[in-house]
């Protein structure tokens, strides 16, 4: 079982030497990461580099191949279903789009693990339901449909529910992407402003640098399954790594490649020329 | 450039085999998936089970929601049968009988197997849209992080759902079945009313006709909920995927409920 009670000094997150493939394609190689109590930390890189697949990890919805993947104390790969479903009641998790069940109204999406894992009454649900909904400013939605709802609004109900328990670790997959430059600060405040409020500690994946540097704590770059930068968000905004320049200016071109991998043009037109002849 | 050693008979003698054993190895795999997931249906059906309301709203939108289709397609049977069956009977004198063969053939075979094909189509296929969709829009691994079962909150109730309207459907099909067959019988040929319905009383036996009806179209549901549920769980997470689920579940269970009502009727009539 669990080993003993963590302190609070202890990191709430500990990846240790993760290694994680999806059959013969490495995704994640020796990937060593800390989660300190209270803060935000962001996880950036651009598309396909493993960043989605790190919160699977620690949300123990994919395995390490080797490695340890440490959540509260608990190793969270070597618990089995019920240790696993009591340690993701204290987690909560906003999806890329949001992922709000499509069957049921806003207030009912928020109620939803409330009345799942709760007895509460519901005048108590009730309450509760709607000071989540206020705090992310949609308590006057509470009764439409997600397909009422623009994007930046279901990303603001999203975020209520994933805190409706009051949990201790909050996981944001994209939680920027495809909103307007409104709803985008909206977002970024409240999740500094949740994190704080509910002493919880945060950890976002995101490619967008702007957003982000302005309110988290510290930065992991993620290239290629392997963490080539870390450090605080201004340390990151000074930093001469040219991967992390290329990414924080957005340039074209750099040791990110703008082709994707291929034979050297020249040869393959040679090859055709000679074909035909 | 594919290779000119690429196409000599041995290569491709190779790749077929390569092929074919591929296709038939992920087959058997799937069935096997299919299995397992079969029996943590089962496992996991408390929650549908204590929770019935759960199960209830389910069974308004597969079975209640089904009623239209069922009820009319079953009027419309029922009357061909009262055309064509009248037209053959009275070639030999015994048109009194028409109530007989209405109801048989409505009771044993076509009641549980068309009012099972509709509602593979009608709910079957709406199952499997919704639970791939789902799927596709991470709701389900949404309720996973939230430490909530999909397979108990959201396919469990489903499937027995499925279950539980199927017999109700395929009953209410053969009683709407039997009243368009004396409509036309009676109502607009004029066949004898009494006989119509005295013989129909005589003939059909409650174990041997009516229950074995009963049990075709609970196996049938079983079918049908099952490769539904299966199919949106399994689909792959695109529009693509998910109308490709949607069209393999429809076929499947058609050509599974007439495979099965095939075996079930050998093994129940075989005194014959």
């Amino acid at each position: 079982m669990a080993s003993a009670s963590p302190t609070v000094d202890e990191p709430l997150v500990k990846l240790s030497d993760v290694n994680f493939a999806y059959g013969s394609r490495p995704i994640l190689t020796g990937i060593n990461m800390t989660i300190p109590r209270g803060k935000v930390v962001a996880i950036m890189g651009s598309s396909g580099c493993g960043k989605t697949t790190t919160l699977r990890l620690i949300g123990g919805q994919l395995r390490p191949i080797s490695g340890e993947v440490q959540v509260n104390g608990q190793m969270v790969h070597a618990l089995d279903s019920t240790g696993l479903y009591d340690l993701r009641r204290r987690m909560g998790m906003l999806f890329q789009f949001g992922a709000l069940f499509t069957d049921m109204s806003v207030y009912d999406n928020v109620a939803f693990q409330m009345r799942e894992h709760t007895d509460l009454p519901e005048p108590l649900i009730h309450d509760l339901v709607m000071m989540k909904l206020h705090s992310v400013g949609l308590r006057g939605a509470h009764d439409l449909m997600p397909s009422e709802l623009s994007g930046g609004m279901a990303r603001r109900v999203a975020l209520a529910r994933a805190v409706a328990l009051d949990p201790m670790l909050i996981m944001y997959d994209e939680p920027f992407a495809g909103l307007d430059p409104i709803s985008l600060s909206i977002i970024g405040e409240l999740i500094r402003r949740l994190n704080d409020a509910l002493g919880a500690s945060s950890i976002i994946v995101t490619h967008d640098v702007q957003e982000s540097l302005k309110i988290v704590d510290y930065v992991y770059f993620v290239s290629a399954g392997k963490i080539v930068a870390e450090g605080t968000a201004e340390e990151i905004k000074a930093s001469k790594t040219p991967y992390v320049h290329q990414f924080i200016w957005g340039e074209a071109d750099g040791p990110v490649p703008f082709q994707y991998p291929a034979r050297s043009y020249g040869e393959e037109m040679m090859e055709r020329i000679s074909g035909r002849a | 450039m594919p290779d000119a050693s690429d196409n000599t008979l041995g290569n491709k003698l190779n790749r077929f085999l390569t092929n074919l054993g591929a296709g038939v190895t992920s087959r058997i795999w799937r069935l096997g998936f299919a299995c397992r997931f079969f029996l943590e249906i089962f496992l996991q059906s408390g929650t549908a089970l204590r929770r019935f309301n759960l199960t209830i709203r389910e069974i308004y939108f597969t079975g209640v929601l089904s009623l239209i289709i069922i009820l009319v397609s079953g009027l419309f049977v029922g009357m061909v049968l009262g055309l064509q069956g009248y037209d053959t009977l009275q070639r030999y004198g015994s048109s009194d009988a028409l109530g007989v063969l209405v109801s048989l053939s409505l009771v044993r075979e076509l009641g549980p197997v068309v009012a099972a094909l509709l509602f593979a189509s009608r709910a079957g296929s709406a199952i499997t849209a919704e639970i791939g969709l789902m799927k596709a829009t991470e709701q389900l691994s949404a309720m996973e992080m939230m430490a909530v079962n999909p397979i108990a909150r959201v396919v469990a109730p489903r499937f027995w759902a499925g279950v539980i309207s199927m017999p109700l459907l395929a009953a209410l099909f053969s009683a709407m079945g039997i009243f368009g067959g004396y409509l036309i019988g009676v109502q607009l040929i004029g066949v004898d009313e009494g006989s119509f319905w005295s013989q129909m009383q005589a003939s059909v036996d409650f174990r041997e006709d009516i229950i074995n009806g009963v049990i075709k179209s609970f196996v049938f549901g079983l079918i049908i909920s099952w490769i539904a549920v299966f199919e949106g769980y399994d689909a792959e997470p695109t529009a693509e995927g998910v109308s490709g689920a949607t069209t393999r579940t429809v076929v499947t269970s058609s050509l599974a409920i007439l495979a099965a009502d095939f075996i079930l009727t050998a093994l129940m009539f075989r005194g014959l």
